[in-house]
């Protein structure tokens, strides 16, 4: 069986402040990470391979040279092989540029099982895995939260709705999109790092995959970024002044006017 | 478009690299050069002291796409769990009549599953007509009959905008009809306006992990395709008389390849309380350590309220994922919303802003969380909440 692992690089968002005066991020010394959730799809992907036996793990990301270290650190988790997508055609995807062209590359590996995390945490889309399920022409689970049962055959998992959860089986070949539930990613072992290092990561471009080339990069993005923006203050906040105690009396005072308290 | 430095005027000052969100600005060879991280924000042609960025027209610009003017009428697709037509699709079709009205078109629900009672409910919420399609195979969510009987429509009625929930169903099978009709989907959106001039559908959302806004396009293609969490956007009025059209639609065809087996209710307690309570306390990276949560709890219990927290209190192993409110937890709307030692990244502004009074704690007086709020005390938590506390029981001693 092979298995695919499509990871992310993000920068470490929660790492990110704005600069209030500027209204611009501020990144510096922001780590790159893998994005978290896909921590939790290599685990998932190993989990099976332990389990299965005759399983090869491909972990597959899209992104600049730099990428490389988190297909790095995949391996250093264990994952058997490591393709990067970088290409200056790719430059501008949008979420639906992003998942043809890895659906593309997908295909070119083969495939029984395509493994994401349920978005990552710098676009917060969680677009990419359903829309390259599509693309692939094969069903997806979303928000997979347990793997219950897995054979060359098919899948049965538990997916993750607002009030509790379903029970939902699928026949091979099938995506999965799994939040942090599923388990508990381990951690590289000094064996994993050493063979990282050592790794050859292959490099694929846009002729490597057979692509169409106006479905990629900006040329193939619907969406457009019109511009950013920090959210204004609003105008009619009152800002209190004076000791703790003052600044509570007065904000007491007004919410027994609202009727509040 | 495309965003090229020209090498000539570059200095490789470096003024552009910070100013770009999406990293995608790098210096080699003492130039800046855009990378394919590149995003078209535009952020970085105005800092440029040299005027060496510039937005260069490309081949793409120049052809022109799909025949926009085909394409007419909002439509929201509504969402059923157990027959019952979930709130979201409700506050979509508040969103959705003001934008058709804009627009001066029709707004259309879409109803899978569930009773003509429920159909005509969407009417009285707003719609001018439904299309509804009752068939067994929608008693459960699999994604493949809502992908094909969803792209089936949209083809034939052709409509100009597409909304429904960023729910688990909203956020799993909208994306595989966005990529079937091969069009842009723009999740999480918590604002969406009409560009005046253009007529395009501004689509505003957190982004870069939410710590900024962007407004999202989708200029060539058509449905403009969007998604809206539960509690951003407010009903529409409801009316018992507006009439309306129900439009009974052929389910021929539709298979499944996943099947759901059974479903579990699992409400867990602390959603219910969070998402339906009057007062909500929250704190965040400000409080330091876990205990100061047993003083916001205090508070909370005085108030009868529930406790929140920021993503930062829940990364720090303070109070579990269950009380994050924010982009990646949960959106809330209580009356009163009191935020402690919460700094106000986007991803949790998102998540609360909609709240009718918010009171914002914090010791830093730029902290942005005072730009949502309508009250705002700069201190240290720990001395005003104490206060707060005392205050509050001396104005209910009194009143017993």
């Amino acid at each position: 069986m092979r298995i695919v692992v499509c990871i992310k690089q993000v920068p470490d968002t929660a790492e990110v402040r704005i600069n209030p005066e500027t209204n611009t991020l501020v990144r510096d010394g922001v780590p790159s990470i893998i994005n978290p959730y896909d921590l939790h799809a290599i685990e998932a992907a190993l989990q099976i391979k332990e389990k299965l036996g005759d399983v090869t793990v491909t972990a597959l990301t899209m992104g600049p040279p730099q990428a490389e270290d988190a297909l790095r650190e995949a391996i250093s988790m264990g994952v058997d092989e490591a393709l990067l997508l970088t290409d200056r055609a790719f430059a501008g995807s949008d979420t639906l540029a992003t998942s043809y062209t890895l659906s593309r590359a997908i295909q070119k590996i083969g495939f029984d099982l395509v493994i994401c995390g349920k978005q990552a945490i710098d676009g917060d889309t969680a677009q990419v895995g359903p829309e390259m399920a599509e693309f692939l022409n094969i069903p997806h689970i979303a928000y997979v939260k347990a793997i219950e049962e897995i054979s060359t055959q098919g899948i049965r998992v538990q997916r993750l709705m607002e009030e509790g959860y379903d029970i939902v089986e699928a026949p091979l070949p099938v995506l999965l999109t799994v939040v942090r539930e599923i388990n508990e990613p381990r951690l590289p072992s000094l064996k994993g790092k050493m063979r990282a290092k050592k790794a050859e990561i292959k490099k694929l471009t846009h002729t490597d995959i057979d692509a169409e080339e106006d479905k990629l990069g900006l040329t193939g993005s619907p969406t457009a970024v019109k511009n950013i923006f920090a959210p204004e203050a609003r105008k009619d906040r009152k800002m209190f002044s004076g000791s703790p105690a003052e600044q509570v009396a007065a904000l007491v005072e007004e919410l027994k006017n609202l009727k509040c308290l | 478009m495309r965003i090229k430095v020209d090498r000539d005027l570059c200095t490789g000052c470096e003024a552009c690299v910070d100013s770009c969100p999406y990293d995608a600005i790098e210096i080699k060879d003492e130039k800046a050069f855009i990378n394919e991280y590149c995003q078209l924000c535009r952020n970085c042609l105005s800092v440029c002291p040299e005027g060496a960025i510039k937005e260069v027209e490309t081949e793409e610009d120049r052809t022109e796409g799909m025949d926009l003017s085909q394409f007419r009428g909002v439509w929201v697709m509504a969402e059923q769990r157990d027959g019952k037509v979930v709130d979201v699709s409700l506050e979509l079709l508040g969103a959705g009549r003001r934008l058709a009205d804009e627009r001066g078109s029709e707004l259309t629900a879409v109803l899978f599953g569930a009773s003509e009672d429920e159909a005509a409910k969407l009417i009285h919420w707003g719609a001018d007509r439904v299309l509804h399609a009752q068939s067994p195979v929608f008693d459960t969510f699999n994604d493949d009959p809502y992908v094909e009987l969803l792209s089936r429509l949209i083809t034939q009625y052709k409509p100009e905008i597409v909304l429904t929930g960023a729910t688990a169903i909203g956020r799993s099978f909208f994306p595989r009809v966005a990529a079937r009709l091969r069009t842009g989907l723009t999740a999480d959106c918590t604002s969406l306006e009409i560009d005046k001039e253009t007529g395009h559908l501004l689509q505003i959302r957190p982004a870069f992990g939410g710590n900024i806004m962007a407004t999202i396009l989708c200029p060539k293609h058509r449905p403009q395709m969007a998604t809206v969490r539960p509690r951003v956007m407010k009903k529409g009025e409801y009316n018992e008389s507006r009439k309306g059209e129900i439009i009974k639609l052929d389910v021929e065809g539709l298979s499944s390849r996943t099947k759901v087996l059974q479903s579990i209710k699992e409400e867990s307690e602390t959603k219910v309380n969070l998402q339906e309570a009057d007062v909500i306390v929250a704190g965040g990276r400000g409080l330091g350590k876990a205990e100061g949560f047993k003083m916001l709890e205090e508070l909370a219990s005085l108030l009868d309220g529930a406790v929140g927290a920021s993503r930062a209190a829940v990364d720090e192993g303070w109070i579990s994922y269950s009380h994050q409110v924010g982009q990646t937890g949960k959106t809330v709307c209580p009356k009163i919303y009191i935020a402690c030692g919460i700094s106000g990244a986007v991803q949790h502004l998102v998540g609360m802003q909609s709240s009718d009074i918010i009171i914002a704690i914090n010791k830093n007086p730029d902290a942005p969380i005072f730009n949502v709020a309508n009250y705002g005390i700069v201190g240290d938590v720990y001395e005003v909440v104490p206060e707060l506390i005392k205050k509050i029981k001396e104005v209910k001693g009194s009143c017993q």
